[in-house]
């Protein structure tokens, strides 16, 4: 590894983990699509903080990015207050439309601006390496190292901070403005925040890619845990094993590190999606599935309990009068032997006192809805488990 | 360059020609399906699918090997309609909700989509220039064959519409009852979700993928201020959409260095400002107006009511008294007494007042409401 790889994949795990930090909060807070319209409506910002500044890494052009961001929210709350659209079609409306201001300004600029706009989307990681911070004569590592390592410092400084705060205001909001915090405070305090990481990694990433460092990573730990601490440390992890993974894959292949960071976020994500454990798909599949056999064997077991008639208690019954399919039948006939609920005799039907049992408990449970009467079923039917 | 040149000249000129047709088709179609895309809460989605449909672009580039629109209208439809479908999928079976969803499928599937682009650009293949196109759009590069795909397309979605019309308005407003009639819900919600990844995908290339979602969402917006009719909404939304499509490469072509696409959203969000300002019913402008109307109304009646009751002290109830009296209550002007005399309610001699039959009926009519009203509570 030379050094110059070695500083992209600093500078692209600091990004990562900076982006993670605030949006985590973001996903919790069900305003991830306001990082979409933060990372558009910068741009605007980037343009004319480039025309007054003439650096792009100059500090004063990052609290214009930023400020546009923060614009961008007043604006989004200003329109979706007047009642005449939606929220989403508020967000819908105001970024494409910044966002265009943005590309014309460029456009009519071009031959003073050094921005590209296919660099806005992508980003050049590649490049990061070659714009260097020299103080005299020393060498002190490429600038944006040092940009996103004082955003990430000052992030974290934040998050220890404030991390009660945020807590509370983000999983109660009334009994946060009860106990005395502004949500306000902390609702723009966070959009503050994610402005500037957005205008930060802005450089390194691009403007979409940006959305993908601060959704993925905690809508991914978001499918494997409940604790937020746990859930901040699962982003950050899958922020930086992606940002990590996705250069060597760009490096093998040829092609956009940023576009490749993204991919490896999406697998990720993607396996997560599909295998974790209890939220994953194929976990809620399963239990559906399960489910769907317990209710089908609990109307059996009802309908038994309920005919003392034998000519009801029939096998051959069971299809014409619980209007079953014929593989469903026979597949709830074999649970309830299996389990000893039944016994058959001659094609004939009953209850065990097994049967007879659970069918008491199961109607307790519906008729009074408490859980002590369920309590020692719950181990063996997903049904109860709520 | 004046107006009337202009005009001959997009009658003349094969390229202008067929952007100015492009564009307004497109916005026509754009405005009819956003109509339902706004009124189903689904305004994001647009976003997110013309991101997700980069991805297909590219691989069906890699597959061919060379450009060809409608292949890659199809890769474009097909890996939108796989992100809408996991965006479900995301939302009904996990508890991350459906903005994360649509957050991830369109930073994902467009990062994807960068790494295959990328990948493409540096592959020793001449054909490859001009995909970056879709990013951004470029109306330029609109040919006649595209402008009659769009117009055929169009044609079927009106079809569809007009077809379907009682039941898409009945999903809309009201998706529970449409299950208990029996129509086939399900059906329904994927015939207009892929009508709307239709439009959306035939605006890539014209709009690009970063601005399409605004096409979409803006005209529909836009006409939703001035009705309350859906049918209406669908017409004006594609009025106002071909409008900014026309309107938007007229100023596009008659400046140097301003691309179609930005300059498209840029007019239309200029008729979604106007229509929340000056929408009469529920614009800005006039519920401000009527808002200082009813204050002023309610400012006279609590003036005439206080009127009404020195004047009632009186046997005589026009016995005039002086304006000086009202001092101690707020709610007088010179030209609020001007209004009440405008509407012969009171008299004005100098500095004196006095109230007039007719504006003693209408004070006790009023008192009479209002005890009325407290004794309703």
């Amino acid at each position: 590894m030379s050094s110059a790889q070695i500083e992209i994949q600093l500078i692209a795990s600091l990004v990562a983990m900076a982006c993670a930090i605030p949006g985590t909060f973001l996903v919790l807070r069900k305003m991830a699509l306001i990082t979409d319209a933060i990372s558009h409506s910068i741009l605007p910002g980037i343009v004319i903080g480039f025309f007054v500044t003439q650096d792009l890494s100059s500090p004063l052009l990052i609290i214009l990015a930023a400020a546009s961001g923060v614009l961008t929210v007043v604006l989004v709350e200003f329109i979706q207050k007047t009642g005449l659209v939606k929220e989403d079609t508020a967000i819908g409306l105001v970024f494409p439309v910044l966002f265009s201001i943005g590309i014309l300004l460029i456009a009519k600029n071009a031959n003073d601006v050094h921005l590209d706009v296919d660099a806005v989307l992508l980003g050049e990681l590649a490049f990061a390496p070659f714009d260097r911070l020299n103080i005299g004569e020393f060498d002190l590592g490429p600038k944006s190292l040092w940009i996103i390592g004082t955003i990430l410092l000052i992030t974290l400084g934040l998050l220890l901070a404030f991390f009660k705060e945020l807590k509370v205001s983000t999983f109660d909001a009334g009994l946060a403005s009860a106990l005395g915090l502004s949500p306000v405070v902390i609702h723009y305090g966070l959009m503050t925040v994610s402005s500037i990481t957005t205008v930060g990694a802005f450089d390194a990433v691009g403007a979409i890619l940006v959305i993908a460092l601060m959704i993925a990573p905690a809508a991914t730990a978001y499918l494997l845990t409940n604790d937020l601490k746990k859930m901040l440390l699962l982003a950050v992890i899958f922020g930086v094993g992606s940002a990590i993974t996705g250069y060597w894959v760009a490096h093998g292949l040829d092609a956009s590190i940023s576009g490749s960071m993204t991919t490896v976020l999406g697998v990720v994500f993607l396996m997560v999606y599909l295998f974790a454990p209890n939220k994953g798909l194929l976990s809620v599949l399963y239990r559906q599935k399960q489910q769907r056999i317990e209710v089908s064997l609990l109307t059996f077991l009802l309908h038994l309990g309920n005919h003392k008639e034998k000519e009801e208690r029939h096998v051959k019954h069971l299809n014409e009068h619980i209007n079953w399919q014929k593989v469903q039948s026979k597949s709830v006939l074999e649970l309830a032997l299996k389990n000893n609920m039944i016994t058959i005799d001659n094609e004939i039907v009953s209850l065990t006192q097994k049967g007879k049992k659970f069918t008491k408990e199961a109607i307790d449970y519906i008729v009074t809805n408490k859980n002590s009467e369920i309590e020692n079923m719950k181990d063996r039917f997903f049904l109860f488990r709520g | 360059m004046d107006l009337q040149e202009y005009i001959e000249l997009v009658f003349t000129d094969y390229t202008l020609r067929t952007i100015t047709l492009g564009t307004a088709i497109l916005g026509a179609i754009c405005g009819m399906l956003g109509s339902f895309a706004v009124l189903r809460k689904q305004s994001l989605l647009g976003d997110a699918i013309s991101h997700a449909a980069l991805p297909g672009i590219a691989i069906a580039f890699l597959v061919l090997g060379t450009k060809n629109s409608a292949a890659f209208l199809l890769g474009a439809l097909v890996s939108g309609l796989i992100g809408t479908f996991w965006i479900r999928g995301i939302t009904r079976k996990t508890h991350l909700k459906s903005d994360t969803a649509l957050g991830l499928i369109l930073s994902l599937f467009f990062g994807f989509g960068m790494l295959l682009l990328t990948y493409i650009q540096k592959q020793p293949n001449a054909n490859q220039a001009g995909l970056e196109s879709y990013l951004f759009g470029q109306a330029a590069t609109l040919l006649e064959s595209d402008v009659w795909l769009m117009i055929i397309v169009t044609g079927i979605s009106l079809v569809i519409l007009l077809l379907f019309w009682k039941e898409l308005k009945l999903l809309l407003f009201d998706p529970e009852y449409t299950k208990t009639l029996g129509f086939n819900t399900k059906f329904l919600d994927i015939l207009i979700t892929t009508f709307i990844v239709v439009a959306i995908v035939l605006g890539l290339q014209t709009v690009g993928v970063v601005l399409m979602s605004a096409m979409l969402l803006a005209p529909a917006a836009a006409a939703r201020q001035w009705t309350n009719n859906l049918a209406i909404m669908v017409i004006l939304a594609a009025i106002f959409g071909a409008s900014s499509g026309v309107l938007g490469t007229a100023i596009s072509a008659s400046h140097n260095n301003l691309s179609t696409g930005p300059v498209i959203v840029l007019v239309a969000g200029a008729f979604v400002l106007i229509s929340f300002v000056f929408s009469p019913g529920r614009g800005l402008l006039f519920r401000e107006i009527r808002f200082r109307k009813n204050r002023n109304d309610l400012q006279l009646h609590k003036t005439l009511s206080f009127m009404y009751d020195i004047a009632s002290t009186h046997e005589d109830i026009s016995h005039p008294h002086a304006i000086k009296i009202l001092n101690n209550f707020q709610g007088f002007t010179r030209k609020s007494l001007q209004k009440l005399e405008d509407k012969n309610y009171i008299k004005v001699h100098g500095n004196m007042w006095s109230m007039t039959a007719s504006g003693f009926h209408t004070a006790a009519n009023l008192y009479n409401q209002l005890v009325k009203a407290e004794e309703d509570e």
